[in-house]
């Protein structure tokens, strides 16, 4: 069937079969391979998608779910052409990641805690990405990593 | 010639990774990002059968749907059905054991590969597993190391036993050292089985051209060149028709880019096809088909001397192999016989070690194979030996540390195994590492809290040494290339596996060159870009590859001078090479990048027999709730000397990484069979890794005083120091806060019900005591 997304900001329409997860869609139909897959069972967390706002598993959600919402993935936080965004630029001093795979989901889930929660301190950090896993890190660097861009996110606030 | 120096700016220094620039874009190239025109795809069918002997497979079904390409089993493979070849002590009498790339008559553990699907979606040949009819004779299950041991049902008839294999490493004379000793302990410990577990699943991109006669692999990684001429050898081609590609990847650890059957199923998939095949696992298989790792118990005797000082260590150790002996099985049980004794001066050693078969997925390595295990399996007998003989282990440790005046102090010497077994610890001062260790965990001032019981917690210390074998020979090729543009392209044989290397060998090459780091390109990760290439294990990349493009920097400089003499119209000899320019001695000057169409590159390999040997200590406070059994791990703390240290910034990210799959290996993750073979722990919610908030507290201090004398960068391998030492140092904790309740700790992991059973246990000893 026929559905309607915005993704990373520009409308798009896919045709999708009904079984499809949104992961599936976004990695094979609409080339957004940023988005990775570790569990398919929503236990790992790295193919973390914002909806709406909202930091979800796409290999738990269907495509059809997507209909009409929102959808931003790990290549729409920093459009290609443009300087890296303050948590791409604290993971990269931080070195808070080794392989790269559990980055998108990383960056995905930390974007929208910090979009909502820019004070997120240290423990709500962790509590939060305890909901993906990083075989490479250890995790503290990426912590660092997010505490830090999180001052960018208040001053954003406070602009807006 | 002369190069000017300005002094080595980027070796030493935390440079940013150049990795880091697509993976936090979503531009990683991971095997799965990956396609080709006309692509199929394949699913594995296998076994869900722990032992049995396959009567019939009978496809018809499945090669009626809709898609359906090919239904591939041993019957088509034509021929002999390949093994997976041993890379790692390829000992011929264990031949016999290899892996077959995909059962033939016998099925022995659950994840074997008995059926190949070849479909126009992955959907559809996942689909398809369901209508292959395998007809398979259940046979006796071998599910544990004891009933292996009976031999009343045998995985390979053959071989007459399931004793695949028995090594020993010995020094001095144990039996002469336990006679008359002052204190002699028997000690029952052991490992449980667990695994690498990167977080990329495994995934391979085969490509078969016809025309042209190549076969392009993509998802290779680690060993490219080795599994190249396996792959070639097993579908009859030549070597240099097969390319591998190692695409960027989601953690290895040891375990990927092994040869796996996959690895030549999915290549010939494409080869009969004569189609792009793709296949990537999902997590159920990848905890099936990947190497298990670390199943071992030990039951070790220790003597020593009332003052503590360590006269032998003797013992067996036995290991659960699981089914097949694959390319690097019998690394870790080698391993735990000549390096149990680590960074301690033990004169007398005996260690048996027997690797026995049984109905599982085969192990191989995981990082710091063996050496994880043989730690915790000393760091315990040494902890338990100081109460025994009530002294601190803290002193005992620093009594029996080798010294730096022993150096170069030889490990134990091996039994009947490989050429090159002998080895010895290289450089260092032990003592140093330790002693800072303790300084920076606050020793003594924890240890004051040792074995109390705080708000219903008990807390408890523990500190121990290790010694990280690192540098496997035996050659590593760098090349270095001017392009067109000015820039130097770097291509090395090693493989990168998620470790940082781009940046890393970009560092040493531009600093041999007096470059900027951003002239440098790294290209890795081909059969294409060098002769030969070895790989990344045993934490060599850095040392074997940086050696390599150190070597090969000086031909190449040679060549830039000699070109610019010849344009300059001077003599070779008197030019300076100074900012991309070369200069003569009157001031004219050309840019390195207009010699380029002279083919400026030079290739050099760089050779090594000897193991380098970083060191270093651990420190741990733990605090156990004897109500649920949960341990929390409130400071650790490492120290290691590697040597020389090319980039901080990443090497401390794989120190604090390590540590933590260690606190997962000793608290956490368990790979649990039942006793009918099957595997129960098959997804991400059963098998338990450490997430964000387990380990918040975690310190690691690198040093590089003691430079290995063994390679001109001086580097020792770096990367497995992290986790060796964490199941004794951490686990001596846990035994040393539970002191008070007689709590012997002899088995991994510590699971929280583990934890709380033991207690138990012990309550009711003491209760049926009183
Ligand atoms: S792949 Fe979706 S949570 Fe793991
Ligand atoms: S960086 Fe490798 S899994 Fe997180």
């Amino acid at each position: 069937m026929q559905i309607r997304m915005t993704l990373n900001r520009e409308p798009l329409e896919v045709e999708v079969m009904p079984r499809v997860t949104l992961a599936d869609c976004l990695r094979h139909q609409l080339g957004k391979t940023g988005t990775h897959l570790a569990c398919e069972h929503g236990v790992c967390g790295a193919c973390t998608v914002i909806v709406n706002g909202q930091a979800v598993r796409s290999c738990l959600m269907l495509a059809v779910q997507a209909n009409g919402a929102e959808v931003v993935t790990v290549e729409g936080l920093t459009p290609d052409d443009e300087e890296f965004g303050p948590l791409q630029q604290a993971f990269r001093k931080h070195n808070a990641l080794q392989c790269g795979f559990c980055t998108s989901g990383m960056l995905t889930t930390a974007h929208a805690l910090l979009t909502a929660e820019p004070d997120a301190d240290h423990e709500r950090i962790r509590s939060v990405i305890a909901g993906n896993i990083c075989r490479c890190t250890g995790y503290l660097s990426i912590v660092d990593a997010i505490h830090e861009a999180g001052e960018s996110y208040r001053a954003n606030k406070e602009r807006a | 010639m002369a190069t000017a120096k300005k002094g080595n700016r980027l070796i030493g220094a935390p440079v940013e990774r150049v990795e880091d620039l697509r993976f936090l874009r979503g531009k990683g190239n991971y095997v799965d990002d990956q396609s080709l025109p006309n692509q199929v795809y394949a699913a594995i069918l296998r076994s869900s059968v722990p032992h049995g002997r396959i009567r019939g497979i009978d496809k018809s079904e499945a090669l009626k749907m809709p898609g359906v390409h090919a239904v591939i089993t041993a019957a088509d493979i034509g021929g002999e059905v390949p093994v997976i070849p041993i890379r790692l002590q390829p000992l011929p009498e264990v031949f016999p054991l290899r892996q077959p790339v995909i059962a033939v008559d016998r099925v022995r553990y659950v994840g074997e590969p008995v059926a190949v699907v070849i479909a126009d979606t992955p959907g559809l040949a996942e689909d398809a597993l369901e209508f292959v009819e395998v007809d398979i004779e259940p046979l006796p299950v071998v599910a544990s190391r004891k009933t292996s041991a009976t031999d009343a049902s045998l995985l390979f008839p053959e071989y007459k036993t399931n004793l695949a294999k028995k090594f020993t490493g010995l020094k001095g004379d144990a039996a002469a050292a336990f006679e008359g000793a002052h204190y002699i302990k028997k000690q029952r410990l052991s490992v449980q089985r667990h695994m690498a577990l990167p977080m990329e699943p495994r995934g391979l991109l085969a490509d078969w051209r016809k025309d042209i006669k190549r076969l392009t692999v993509y998802g290779a990684g680690k060993v490219l060149f080795f599994n190249r001429r396996a792959v070639a050898q097993m579908l009859g081609l030549e070597e240099n028709s097969v390319e591998l590609v190692e695409n960027d990847i989601g953690g290895g650890f040891g375990a990927r880019g092994e040869f796996y059957p996959e690895d030549f199923l999915i290549p010939f998939s494409s080869y009969s096809l004569g189609r792009p095949v793709k296949w990537n696992e999902d997590r159920r298989e990848n905890l099936s088909a990947m190497n298990h790792a670390r199943e071992m118990e030990a039951e070790y005797e220790i003597a020593c001397d009332a003052d503590g000082t360590i006269r032998g260590i003797r013992g067996h150790v036995d290991v659960d192999n699981g089914a097949y002996i694959r390319s690097n099985g019998l690394t870790p049980p080698r391993n735990v016989a000549q390096f149990t004794t680590g960074p301690y001066r033990i004169p007398n050693i005996h260690i048996d070690v027997s690797v026995r078969l049984t109905n599982k997925t085969p192990c191989g390595t995981y990082r710091a194979p063996g050496r994880f295990e043989g730690s915790f399996f000393i760091e315990r007998m040494i902890e338990i030996a100081a109460r025994d003989l009530g002294l601190d282990p803290v002193e005992m440790r620093r009594k029996n540390l080798v010294t730096v005046d022993e150096m170069p102090y030889p490990m134990a010497t091996m039994q009947h195994i490989d050429p090159y077994t002998d080895t010895e610890c290289d450089s260092g001062n032990f003592h140093i590492t330790f002693d800072r260790c303790l300084k920076e965990f606050g020793w003594d001032e924890k240890v004051k809290l040792q074995g109390r019981n705080i708000d219903g917690r008990y807390h408890g210390v523990a500190a121990g040494c290790f010694i990280e074998g690192g540098a496997a020979g035996p050659r590593e090729s760098a090349r270095l290339k001017l392009e067109s543009d000015g820039t130097i392209s770097v291509f090395v044989g090693s493989s990168a596996v998620g470790q940082g290397l781009e940046t890393v060998m970009g560092q040493i090459a531009a600093d041999m060159l007096a470059v900027p780091f951003e002239r440098v390109r790294v290209f890795h990760g081909s059969t294409s870009y060098v002769r030969e290439g070895f790989g990344s294990y045993h934490s060599r990349s850095t040392v074997m590859g940086g050696s390599a493009i150190l070597l090969a920097s000086a031909p190449f400089k040679e060549k830039l001078c000699k070109a610019a003499a010849r344009r300059l119209n001077v003599s070779e000899q008197e030019i300076t090479l100074i900012d991309e320019r070369a200069v003569a001695p009157n001031g004219a000057s050309i840019e390195w990048k207009a010699l380029a169409s002279d083919d400026i590159s030079a290739e050099e390999s760089f050779t090594n027999t000897k193991h380098t040997y970083a060191y270093g200590a651990h420190c741990c406070h733990v605090a156990v709730d004897p109500g649920t059994g949960h341990v929390e791990v409130l400071d650790y703390v490492t120290v290691e000397d590697v040597g020389k240290i090319i980039n901080p910034l990443t090497l401390h990210g794989q120190v604090i990484g390590a540590i933590v799959q260690g606190l997962g290996s000793t608290f956490m993750e368990h790979l649990i069979y039942n006793e009918d073979g099957q595997l129960l722990t098959g997804s991400l919610a059963d098998y338990v890794v450490p997430l964000a908030d387990d380990y918040p507290v975690i310190r690691g201090i690198t040093l590089d005083d003691y430079p290995s004398p063994n390679n001109p960068l001086g580097a020792k391998g770096a990367g497995e120091g992290g986790i060796i030492a964490v199941g004794g140092v951490a686990s001596n904790a846990v035994a040393n806060a539970l002191s008070s309740l007689q709590v012997e700790i002899e088995e991994l992991p510590l699971t929280p019900p583990a934890v709380w059973a033991s207690i138990e246990k012990q309550r009711l000893v003491e209760g049926t005591k009183n």
